[in-house]
């Protein structure tokens, strides 16, 4: 009711929404059109060749996917644990670890970068207790899974932190007062109610790896067909002046993009209909 | 069956708080988890962060910012952010605006289309207006003809920044002016406040912890980007380098000490933003307490 007055009502619909819309076709949706045309005009044969077909590239994908995907399942474990420790439990600097949880948010990826390569290099704080037993981190594609595991982290625990948040205590209670035991109560009464959460705090970690580029850049080495991510080989394609090889990846990451906020939009309703039961 | 409600109800407090915990192992095994895998992955990089920044002591630490290209980056980040911030925050206001107030055909592609640069690759952002204003891009050679460069310069820069950190002021408005609803600014207009002065008075107001925290956060991401703003500057020194970039050349020629020196800007900046986000937190939730109404 009252949304059906404020229509009439309140002012300034046609300038916020016609600035709104002016803004948004002029810097986000002429400019990602801009992208398939040039993709669109170079012929179907062509952007096969250049964005699907090529050895270099076939192996970027399989890296930026495959890494970003090992990332997210190590980010939902333990974003799940760090989210449970953080709402159930009460120890010393709680509050302090809580806020760093989102240091990745506000972190420029060009300063984590630098700094997870300069310690996880061989002769790094962390790099030289691994060196002796041959494991190395830093130039390997093991590096790449860690800095995408950075810039994942909050994604998980904040999405799934709200969700134990809200689990009914009474539930629990229940299950044990009928006998069940603690992992009882956790994998049948616990579990089923936050894996939507869980799934969408994966769901986002992994999109948002598979764009990455400024953390992964410096420790990845950057060797072709080894340690080169996607958005990396669309950079170097464009310091060729190739275009249309750039703009034929892109257009395949963006529609993977796409695909993942249809995803992500499917999941978040499932967690809200869940939460609404 | 009877056995079991009867021992619980007899010592009800103590056994149904135990009853939806773990063990003590199991929480000191799950805490000590928690803080390795946060120590290795966030805290220690942070560390590093700042001692490399100060390993060589003060006077080499500030000499890293007067020095020429770093004082130029650092003013060419300072310029980006100052166009790109007040913009997004001018669109973030406006939309949610339009959105929260009012009924409109295609609202919820609307709201897609302006998290869209959230899904999008930063080098995506990037290329997008390499693709538009390139040399070899859509308007490539007429802008050429007309002596214009937007690539490998400042616009290239700002018109990545923007898009890159597009959705933050309005994503945080958005719902919050959803929870809140138009009654204030309803009885505000039917008393004969005019747009502009219940805005001001109503709406602001109600939404400025909101609105700073969204500010604050395009701030930080609008100084940090590092993908994008590589795709477009083309690394002139001195000219189109930004702060992170400038990080990225000073890393790649080993020199750690300035490189971390300027990182450590950038890693405050992260930290205050932090702060502030706990505070306007901890503020929100003091309004709520005193006025839980609104």
């Amino acid at each position: 009711m009252p949304r059906n007055r404020s229509n009439r009502v309140l002012p300034g619909f046609g300038l916020t929404l016609g600035f709104t819309l002016f803004y948004t076709s002029l810097l986000v949706l002429i400019p990602l059109a801009g992208l398939f045309y040039l993709t669109s005009g170079m012929g179907w044969e062509t952007f096969v060749k250049k964005a699907i077909t090529d050895p270099r590239v076939i192996a970027a994908y399989k890296l930026s996917f495959g890494a970003s995907f090992i990332a997210a399942v190590i980010n939902a474990f333990f974003g799940f644990i760090l989210a449970w420790v953080l709402v159930r439990y009460r120890f010393f600097g709680k509050r302090v670890i809580d806020a760093l949880v989102d240091i990745p948010f506000a972190l420029p990826t060009a300063v984590s970068g630098i700094a997870l390569t300069t310690l996880y290099a061989h002769t790094g704080w962390v790099g030289q207790l691994l060196d002796p037993f041959g494991i190395k981190i830093s130039y390997t594609q093991t590096g790449i899974t860690l800095a995408l595991v950075l810039i994942g982290l909050p994604f998980v625990v904040r999405t799934v932190q709200p969700a134990i948040e809200d689990l009914e205590a009474e539930l629990e209670e229940a299950a044990s007062s009928l006998g069940a035991s603690r992992w009882q109560t956790f994998t049948k009464v616990i579990l089923p109610s936050i894996l939507p959460s869980v799934l969408s705090g994966f769901t986002l970690a992994f999109a948002r790896a598979v764009g990455e580029f400024g953390s992964v850049y410096f420790i990845a080495g950057n060797m072709p067909f080894k340690t080169e991510i996607a958005p990396l080989l669309i950079i170097i394609k464009l310091e060729q002046y190739d275009y249309q090889g750039a703009a034929a990846i892109g257009a395949v990451m963006l529609i993977a993009s796409f695909l993942f906020l249809l995803i992500i939009n499917l999941l978040q309703a499932w967690s809200r209909r869940g939460a609404v039961k | 069956m009877a056995g079991t409600v009867t021992r619980n109800l007899s010592g009800a407090r103590p056994a149904s708080r135990r009853s939806i915990t773990e063990p003590a192992p199991v929480r000191w095994l799950l805490i000590g988890l928690s803080l390795i895998f946060i120590g290795l992955v966030l805290i220690l990089p942070l560390v590093l962060v700042f001692t490399y920044a100060f390993q060589q002591g003060l006077d080499v630490y500030f000499a890293s910012f007067t020095e020429r290209d770093a004082a130029r980056a650092i003013n060419l980040t300072l310029t980006t952010a100052a166009i790109a911030v007040p913009l997004n925050v001018l669109f973030g206001v406006s939309a949610a605006w339009a959105i929260t107030k009012f009924q409109f055909r295609g609202k919820n592609i609307l709201i897609t289309l302006i998290d869209l640069p959230f899904a999008v690759s930063p080098v995506i952002a990037g290329l997008i207006f390499v693709v538009l204003f390139g040399a070899r891009g859509i308007f490539g050679p007429w802008l050429i003809e007309n002596d214009i460069r937007i690539i490998f310069n400042t616009p290239g820069i700002v018109l990545a920044t923007i898009f890159v950190t597009f959705p933050f002021v309005a994503r945080e408005l958005i719902p919050l002016m959803q929870a809140q609803g138009n009654e204030e600014e309803l009885s505000a207009i039917t008393l004969g406040a005019s747009g502009w002065k219940t805005f001001w008075r109503v709406t602001l107001p109600n939404i400025k912890w909101g609105l700073l925290y969204g500010v604050i956060l395009c701030n930080a991401r609008a100084m940090g980007e590092f993908g994008a703003v590589s795709v477009v500057s083309g690394h002139i020194r001195g000219k189109t380098n930004t702060m992170p970039l400038h990080i990225e050349i000073l890393y790649n020629d080993y020199q750690f000490t300035a490189a971390f020196a300027v990182a450590s800007l950038l890693a405050f900046l992260a930290i205050i933003t932090l702060i502030l986000k706990a505070v306007i937190e901890w503020r929100t939730s003091k309004d709520i307490i005193e006025n839980p109404e609104s």
